[in-house]
């Protein structure tokens, strides 16, 4: 893998802020884009732009083509069987919002369980929530251990046959944490339940399987893997997204249409009322190839290596407090700076020409059980090197530094 | 982007020993707000006698630019009415916007760099958001005269 290769197809990365060259380390909050992604999208306005599955003519028959080509790219990079088994969202929060709504509810009653843990993004929280208060069914939590993983132990103590969905992230998007989803899908189907995965974070990272992990939904944001931001999508089991009804309706997803009731495309169809973000498909396939070009297993290693270094440099600096496990993580690393508020530090290192993330990073219970009411994160991706590690790593010096001056 | 524009001296004083931090008991009118992207957090106490404010205190969490603001608030709004609160933090929305603005308490002044650093202007007023809602929730009127029900980001 040559990084220098890899950046010189990143146009955004090669500019100063505040004087400085830019360090970007906020890929998990969004990726940048390669060129090849900006240029699909430029190409798709520029010469096949209509809209989908309605025209006759030429332009909308290579839409929709382009359209339905990036479903079967998407049921490959994840290896889907068949491309049915793909929606296309707005991205990870809409996709797990549809099996909240439609599946869920459809399908809980009260005395049921749903199980999630505490790391979970709000936007794999809320939608438990609001399906438990709609059901009737409980939520229930994974608890986490001291260095914020789970265990399987416990993951067997939770799920219960009244459990009829677990969700979980694949990736912590604040501790760094890999959960191990083919076992918790194995415990959640012996407990006759459903699994849903958070993928935001692990589909840009890792090489990911949904047959092999045998997962029945997988949702993904196509933002953070160096797609446009609008379009995502969701992967469920052909027989589960045949068996949910519809939570749109309107255009694109009817069959026929009566004055007092209609009938609705098959899956995954039914679920794209309305037309879709087509450039935002186009976008993503293009990602797709380029991931595929350097190859998922190569950017997996890639991404661990710098965390690895990163996490040995942050260990070396004083007064800095590291959230999560040390090893087996993510390419991020979550941390605070004593005395140092997250806001503060952001700002400092922002002056450096350093981009990391301040906040609650949408988990707020996850916020309350490491007693911390923000953080700082740090996040790597592919055109990321360990001089921007280094970067960062002066930054965060000067930061001490300076609000040691500036409060001394 | 000078770094000294926004944390400068008389900030990191109040934020290292902020002023009027704690609980009251007998306190009129109590207000908890937060800045829901970043976690920041403010809980505010106000004791009003005939429509003077005679106590304020504060608690919460937050990075340097918030609690230095509360602490300068808290001082300046000591023996206004509610009506002069609510023109302090009036004038407090505009000093974000970039105006000029003199405070009698000048402290405050010292918070107008954070109006080049725009991410940081909703960690500057979220204790002037509380005050005006603890004004509303006293006096609707008083509020309404000002048309500062609204939060300013
Ligand atoms: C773990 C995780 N889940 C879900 C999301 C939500 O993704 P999106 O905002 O693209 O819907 C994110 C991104 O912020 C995330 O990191």
């Amino acid at each position: 893998m040559n990084i220098a290769e890899i950046r010189a197809q990143f146009p955004i990365l090669h500019q100063e802020i505040n004087g400085h060259p830019l360090v970007y380390l906020d890929s998990a909050a969004t990726s940048q884009k390669p060129r090849a992604v900006i240029e699909a999208v430029k190409k798709y306005y520029e010469w096949d732009n209509a809209n989908v599955h309605r025209g006759v003519h030429t332009l909308g028959a290579r839409a929709t083509e382009a359209y339905e080509q990036a479903r079967i790219k998407v049921a490959q990079f994840i290896n889907a069987k068949s491309e049915n088994e793909i929606v296309f969202t707005r991205g990870t929060t809409t996709a797990i919002n549809l099996v909240a709504s439609s599946y869920a509810r459809a399908n809980l009653k009260p005395g049921d369980e749903i199980v999630i843990t505490p790391m979970e993004h709000h936007s794999n929280l809320i939608p438990w929530q609001m399906a438990a208060q709609a059901t009737g069914a409980v939520l229930k939590y994974i608890p986490l251990q001291p260095d914020g993983t789970i265990s399987l132990a416990d993951v067997e103590a939770t799920i219960t046959p009244a459990t009829k969905m677990i969700s979980i992230t694949y990736i912590s998007n604040v501790l760094g944490v890999i959960n191990p989803i083919k076992e918790i899908a194995a415990i959640a189907h012996r407990n006759g339940a459903k699994i849903c995965v958070d993928g935001a974070q692990s589909t840009p990272h890792i090489p990911v399987d949904v047959q092999a992990l045998n997962v029945d939904f997988y949702a993904l944001s196509g933002h953070k893997m160096c797609a446009p931001t609008g379009i995502g999508a969701l992967y469920g089991k052909k027989a589960l997204l045949e068996s949910m009804e519809p939570i749109e309706f309107g255009g694109e997803m009817i069959d026929f249409v009566e004055l007092q009731s209609s009938t609705f495309k098959e899956a995954p169809w039914k679920f794209e009322g309305g037309t879709p973000i087509i450039s935002g498909a186009v976008g993503l396939a293009a990602a797709i190839d380029f991931l595929n070009e350097i190859g998922m297993e190569n950017i997996a290693k890639h991404d661990r290596q710098l965390s690895n270094y990163a996490m040995d440099r942050l260990s070396e600096v004083d007064d800095v407090i590291i959230y999560g496990p040390r090893n087996d993580r993510g390419g991020l690393i979550t941390f605070n700076l004593s005395d140092v508020h997250p806001h503060d530090l952001s700002t400092v290192l922002d002056a450096e020409g350093v981009a990391i993330r301040a906040g609650h990073h949408c988990c707020q219970p996850l916020m309350r059980w490491l007693k911390a009411s923000a953080t700082a994160r740090a996040s790597f991706y592919l055109y990321n090197t360990e001089a921007d590690v280094d970067a960062f790593i002066r930054a965060l010096h000067t930061a001490k530094e300076y609000f040691g001056h500036a409060v001394g | 982007m000078q770094l000294d524009d926004l944390y400068r001296r008389v900030i990191m004083d109040h934020y290292k020993k902020p002023h009027n931090q704690g609980q009251m008991e007998d306190g009129s009118v109590s207000v908890d707000l937060n800045n829901p992207t970043c976690g920041d957090r403010i809980s505010l106490q106000l004791r009003v006698v005939e429509n003077v404010v005679t106590n304020a205190k504060f608690s919460g969490e937050g990075c340097s630019i918030s609690m230095s603001s509360a602490s300068m608030m808290t001082d300046a709004i000591k023996g206004k009415s509610l009506q002069e609160a609510l023109a302090l933090a009036d004038g407090f929305s505009r000093l974000m916007r970039g105006e000029a603005v003199e405070f009698e308490y000048e402290d405050i002044e010292a918070l107008s760099g954070v109006n080049k650093f725009p991410a940081r202007i909703k960690c500057a007023t979220l204790a002037w958001n509380a005050l005006k809602k603890s004004v509303l929730q006293l006096n609707p009127e008083a509020a309404s005269s000002y048309g500062s029900g609204s939060n300013d980001n």
